[in-house]
C-alpha cells in the first residue's frame, strides 16, 4: 500500500493511492455552521472524479487551464485535482486581486473554465468577460445571492457533479485512463508571479518539481499520514500549494478549512495543527494580541509572565536546541511551562505544534526568538515560486535567527562574484508560461537559477540573504553593501519606522530614519517628555539618545559579521517628517524609493557626510486634501558608536 | 447584469384608519396602507412623526383607539404582542433589545424561544427529544450566523462587540424566530458609511433568501430610496405620502414636510 503511495508521480495517482490505502481516514476537513464537516480520502477520491467527469462534459481537455478563485474551500481542493485527472492544469487566483487583474491571465493562459467561490468571484468575471472572449463557463460554490442570475455562463458546482454522473455512465473507466496517461514531467499547476514591472508571469511546475520537493520536505522533518494542518493562505501563493497541497498529498495528512478568515485563530485553536506554516506579518499580529492582553491581565500574572518570559528569552531556544542550559534555570524553565508556556501556546494554538515554517520577507528577531523561546520549533525557509519554495531550510537543533539554513536534499546553490544567488533544485520550474525571453533570463544554458538575491554563505554553510542583487552596492574600500540588509535590521526595533540607508561608493555607511509615532510618543510620555507634535518629538535629544542605542546596536551586530562588519552606520539623521507614499518618498506598498529620496533630501546627505552637526531641510509635503505645502526643519545629525570587527579577528 | 423584475405575492398586512392618541397628544391620524409579501415597505418622517408608535401599532405594544389591523386574513381592532410574535412578526429595536452578557449564539438561540416545544424539565435534563430539539434549533442559529457572516464572535459576549456589530445581533435575533414579516426600526443609526452598506446588504439578502417581507423605519434618505419598494411618508402622525421612491421625491407634500414651507 505504502509503496503505491510512494511510487504515484502526480497528484492524482496519489489520491488514488491514499483512497486505496486509507479511504476512511479524514483527508480533509471544513468547519461549516460551527461544526467540522469532514472528508475521508475515498470521498475526496469519489467527489473528484464526479467533478472530472462534469468538466469533461463541458469540453475541457488535457492541457488546458482551469481558473480556481477563492479562499481555501475544500471543492476548490478538489476542482484542482479534477482539472489534474484530467491532464488539465489548475491556476489559482489571488481571492482578493481586483478583476482588472484577473484579465491578463486568463487572456494569457486561455481559460475557458472557472471555478469559483461565491458572488463576489463571479462578478469580478462577468465584469471582465467582454475582454476574455474564451471564458465559457463559471461554476460557483456557495449559491448565495445568485438566485436572480440569468447567464448562460453560470451554473452551480452541484449541476456540474450532476453533469459529471451522467456523463461517467456513458464512459466507464474514463478517469482511470486519463490519471494513468499522466507522468512526472506533466505540467501541474501554473502560478503567476506579480510582477513588480510589467505583467504577471505564469511560473509553470510539473509534477516532478512539487512531488520531489515535498518528498524532500517529508523526509528532513519526518511527516507522517498523522499530521493536521490549517490551510488559510491563498491558494495561489506557492508555500500555501507546497505544504496544503503538494504535501498533504505525498504525505497523506489532513488539512482543515477555516470557518472564515477572521475565524481563523479560533479554529487553529481547536484544530491544535501539528505542523504550521505563517509568514512573519501573522507572527507578529499573533504576538500583538498576546502583549494587548497581557497589559490588560492582573499585576501578578503580568509579573510572572515578565519574569517567565525574560527567563525564555535567555534559555528556551537553547533549550530547544539542545544546548547545555544549567540545571537551576532548566528547573525554572520547566516551572515556567506549567505557569506560562503552556497556557500561552494553548492560547495560541500551537500546543502541539512540532515543526512551524515562516518565509515570505524577513522576520525580526525578537519576533523570531518568542516563539522559539516558548519551545515552538519555528523555522526560517528560503525559496520562490520558481523554485517551489524549495532551496533553504533551517536544520533542527542549528537554528540561527538571521540565516535561512542549509540547502534541501538535492539542491545545489553558488553565490557569484557579483553577490547573486544562482542555484539548481529539483523543484526549478519548467518555464514562464509563453514567454521564452523571460525564461532565458531567468534560467541560464546551464539550468542555473539566477534569484537576483544576493547572499553568502556564513562559516557554518548557513545560507545569509542580505537585499536584492541589484540594491547591494560597494563602499569606497570595496566593503559590501546592503541598504536593506541594515534598513530591515533598524526597523525590527519597535521605535524606528522607516530608515533609509546610504554608502554606495561612500567611505561610511549613513542612514535617514523616522521614528514610530506611536511607540516613541509612548515611550516619551512614559517619560514625562512633553512634545507638541511629530516634528518636536523627532527632534529631541532623548529621542536621538534613544534611536543613537538602536543604531549601536545594530552596529555591534555587523561587527561580528565577517563580510558586513564595514557597514556600520557612522552617522545618523533623525527625519523630521514621516515618509509618504503621497510624496512620492514610498512606493504604495511602502518600499523605500532611495534614489528619489537621495535627491529630495540632498542637503541631509550631504551633512551625512561631512563634519557638520546639522542642517536645513525644506520639503514639500502634499496634505491629505490635496494641497501642498512646505515643511522647514532644522535636523541634528548625530554620530553613533562603531565596533571593531569581531568575528572577522576571530575567523582569521 | 440581468436581474428578474421583482415581484411581490398578496397583501400581508393592512392597517386601516389607525388613530392612536395618548391623553391629549395625537400620535397618528387616520392612518391607512398595506404591505404586501416579499416587498420592502418604508416609513419615514420626521421626528415625532410618529414611525415607531406606528411600528408599535403593528405589533401590538400600542392599542389604537380607532382603526383595524388585518394580518394575513384575519382582521382585529388591534393585534396583540405575543399573537404578532407567534405568527411570524418579529422585529427589533432601536436601542437593541439583547442580553449584553450572554454570548451571540445565546442571543440567537432566545430568539427562537417561542419555538421551542419540549418542556421545561426535558430542556433541563437534555434527553430524548428535547435533545434532537436543541440540535435542531442550533442548526438554524448557525446558519444565520453563517448568514450575517457574524461567526468569529459566535462566542463572544454581546456585551463586548462594536455597535455596528451588536445591531447585525440584533437583526440576527429577529430572524432566528422565522419571521414573516420583520420589523426594522432604524437598523441603519449610529452606524458608519461601511456599516450601513454591509446593513443594507443584509437587509436585502434577508428579502431575497428568505422572502421576509420587510417594514422599516429610516432616518437615512439615500437608504430608504435604494432599498425599498414603496415608502410611506408621515408628519406629525399624519399620512402624507404614499408610493414608490421616484413617486415620493417628486411629492410636493413630503418635499414640504422636509424641507420646509414659506409661510
Amino acid at each position: 500500500m505504502a509503496t503505491a503511495v510512494a511510487a504515484a508521480d502526480t497528484f492524482p495517482k496519489l489520491l488514488a493511492a491514499h483512497a486505496q490505502a486509507r479511504g476512511e481516514s479524514p483527508a480533509i476537513r471544513e468547519k461549516d455552521l460551527g461544526i467540522w464537516q469532514c472528508w475521508t480520502w475515498r470521498q475526496v477520491a469519489d467527489e473528484v472524479r464526479l467533478l472530472a467527469a462534469g468538466l469533461a462534459a463541458r469540453g475541457f481537455r488535457p492541457g488546458a487551464h482551469l481558473a480556481v478563485i477563492g479562499d481555501n474551500r475544500p471543492r476548490l481542493y478538489f476542482a484542482q485535482l479534477a482539472a489534474q485527472s484530467l491532464g488539465g492544469i489548475p491556476v489559482p487566483f489571488y481571492q482578493d486581486a481586483p478583476a482588472p487583474e484577473m484579465t491578463y491571465v486568463f487572456q494569457n493562459a486561455e481559460i475557458e473554465i472557472a471555478i469559483v467561490e461565491d458572488q463576489e468571484q463571479a462578478d469580478k468575471l462577468f465584469e471582465i468577460l467582454p475582454q476574455c472572449p474564451k471564458l465559457k463557463h463559471i461554476f460557483y460554490d456557495d449559491p448565495r445571492g445568485f438566485r436572480h442570475y440569468k447567464r448562460e455562463e453560470l451554473s452551480s458546482y452541484e449541476s456540474l457533479l450532476a453533469e459529471g454522473e451522467a456523463w461517467s455512465k456513458g464512459h466507464p473507466g474514463f478517469l482511470e485512463e486519463a490519471v494513468a496517461r499522466g507522468r512526472g514531467s506533466d505540467t501541474s499547476i501554473m502560478l503567476y508571479t506579480s510582477g513588480t514591472t510589467g505583467n504577471p508571469k505564469g511560473v509553470v511546475l510539473s509534477y516532478d518539481n512539487l512531488v520531489r520537493s515535498s518528498v524532500a520536505y517529508t523526509q528532513l522533518e519526518g511527516l507522517t499520514d498523522q499530521e493536521e494542518v490549517l490551510a488559510y493562505l491563498p491558494m495561489a501563493w506557492i508555500g500555501q500549494n507546497l505544504f496544503s497541497y503538494a504535501q498533504w498529498l505525498v504525505a497523506g495528512f489532513r488539512i482543515n478549512c477555516p470557518e472564515s478568515a477572521e475565524t481563523v485563530i479560533t479554529d487553529m485553536r481547536e484544530i491544535g495543527p501539528t505542523y504550521y506554516f505563517a509568514p512573519p506579518r501573522v507572527l507578529e499580529a499573533l504576538l500583538t494580541q498576546v502583549t494587548i492582553r497581557m497589559e490588560d491581565a492582573s499585576a501578578p500574572k503580568r509579573w510572572m509572565y515578565r519574569h517567565f518570559m525574560d527567563l525564555a528569552r535567555r534559555v528556551g531556544a537553547n533549550i530547544l536546541d539542545g544546548r547545555p542550559v544549567g540545571l537551576a534555570e532548566r528547573l525554572q524553565y520547566g516551572l515556567g511551562g506549567i505557569l506560562v508556556y503552556g497556557p500561552l501556546r494553548n492560547a495560541l494554538g500551537m500546543t502541539r505544534i512540532r515543526v512551524a515554517y515562516t518565509a515570505g520577507e524577513a522576520i525580526g528577531p525578537d519576533l523570531f526568538v518568542f516563539y522559539r523561546s516558548l519551545g515552538i520549533n519555528l523555522k526560517q525557509l528560503y525559496g520562490q515560486t520558481e523554485t517551489c519554495a524549495s532551496v533553504c531550510v533551517q536544520p533542527n537543533g542549528q537554528v540561527k535567527p538571521d540565516t535561512v539554513g542549509t540547502p534541501l536534499a538535492g539542491v545545489e546553490v553558488r553565490v557569484l562574484d557579483s553577490g547573486e544567488i544562482v542555484l539548481r533544485c529539483p523543484g526549478l520550474f519548467v518555464e514562464y508560461h509563453q514567454n521564452e525571453e523571460a525564461t532565458r533570463e531567468a534560467k541560464d544554458a546551464e539550468g542555473w537559477y539566477h534569484t537576483g538575491d544576493a547572499g553568502y554563505f556564513d562559516a557554518d554553510g548557513h545560507l545569509k540573504i542580505i537585499d536584492r542583487a541589484k540594491d547591494v552596492g560597494k563602499l569606497q574600500d570595496g566593503t559590501l553593501f546592503a541598504p536593506k540588509y541594515l534598513e530591515n535590521k533598524l526597523k525590527f526595533f519597535t521605535t524606528i519606522k522607516e530608515a533609509v540607508a546610504f554608502g554606495d561608493g561612500r567611505p561610511v555607511a549613513t542612514a535617514m530614519i523616522n521614528i514610530d509615532m506611536q511607540a516613541v510618543g509612548d515611550w516619551a510620555e512614559r517619560r514625562g517628555i512633553a512634545y507638541s507634535g511629530y516634528q518636536d518629538l523627532a527632534a529631541k535629544p532623548q529621542v536621538y539618545d534613544l534611536i543613537r542605542e538602536c543604531v549601536e546596536k545594530v552596529n555591534a551586530d555587523l561587527a561580528a559579521d565577517p563580510k558586513l562588519s564595514g557597514s556600520q552606520i557612522h552617522r545618523f539623521v533623525v527625519l523630521h517628517k514621516e515618509l509618504d507614499a503621497d510624496d512620492g518618498e514610498l512606493t504604495r506598498t511602502r518600499k523605500v524609493r532611495r534614489r528619489f529620496i537621495a535627491e529630495k533630501y540632498e542637503s541631509v546627505i550631504h551633512a551625512l557626510y561631512s563634519d557638520i552637526d546639522h542642517c536645513w531641510v525644506e520639503a514639500q509635503v502634499r496634505f491629505e486634501d490635496g494641497r501642498t505645502g512646505t515643511v522647514r526643519a532644522q535636523l541634528a545629525v548625530r554620530e553613533a558608536k562603531t565596533f571593531p570587527p569581531q568575528a572577522a579577528a576571530k575567523a582569521a | 447584469m440581468t436581474y428578474q423584475p421583482r415581484q411581490f405575492g398578496d397583501v400581508i398586512l393592512a392597517v386601516e384608519n389607525i388613530s392612536l392618541s395618548f391623553g391629549g397628544v395625537k400620535a397618528l391620524t387616520d392612518i391607512s396602507f398595506d404591505v404586501r409579501e416579499h416587498e420592502i415597505r418604508a416609513i419615514i418622517g420626521p421626528n415625532g412623526a410618529g414611525k415607531s408608535s406606528m411600528l408599535n401599532v403593528i405589533n401590538g405594544v400600542y392599542h389604537p383607539q380607532q382603526g383595524r389591523v388585518t394580518y394575513r386574513g384575519q382582521s382585529r381592532a388591534a393585534m396583540e404582542p405575543h399573537f404578532a410574535a407567534r405568527n411570524g412578526i418579529a422585529r427589533t429595536f432601536q436601542s437593541l433589545a439583547l442580553f449584553k452578557g450572554m454570548s451571540v449564539l445565546d442571543n440567537l438561540l432566545a430568539g427562537r424561544n417561542l419555538m421551542i416545544r419540549s418542556n421545561i424539565f426535558l430542556q433541563a435534563l437534555r434527553v430524548g427529544p428535547a435533545l434532537r430539539e436543541e440540535v435542531e434549533h442550533r442548526k438554524r442559529v448557525e446558519e444565520i450566523i453563517d448568514f450575517l457572516e457574524i461567526q468569529h464572535v459566535r462566542k463572544t459576549p454581546v456585551g463586548r462587540l462594536p455597535y455596528g456589530l451588536q445591531k447585525r445581533v440584533d437583526l440576527g435575533r429577529a430572524l432566528a424566530a422565522e419571521p414573516k414579516v420583520l420589523l426594522l426600526d432604524e437598523p441603519m443609526a449610529g452606524m458608519n458609511v461601511e456599516e450601513k452598506q454591509d446593513m443594507c446588504r443584509f437587509i436585502l439578502d434577508v428579502n431575497d433568501e428568505f422572502g421576509t417581507t420587510i417594514v422599516l423605519i429610516e432616518h437615512d434618505m439615500g437608504v430608504v430610496m435604494d432599498l425599498s419598494d414603496r415608502v410611506v411618508v408621515l408628519d406629525y402622525g399624519k399620512m402624507i405620502g404614499d408610493g414608490t421612491p421616484d413617486e415620493i421625491r417628486s411629492n410636493q407634500a413630503v418635499i414640504d414636510a422636509y424641507l420646509g414651507v414659506k409661510h
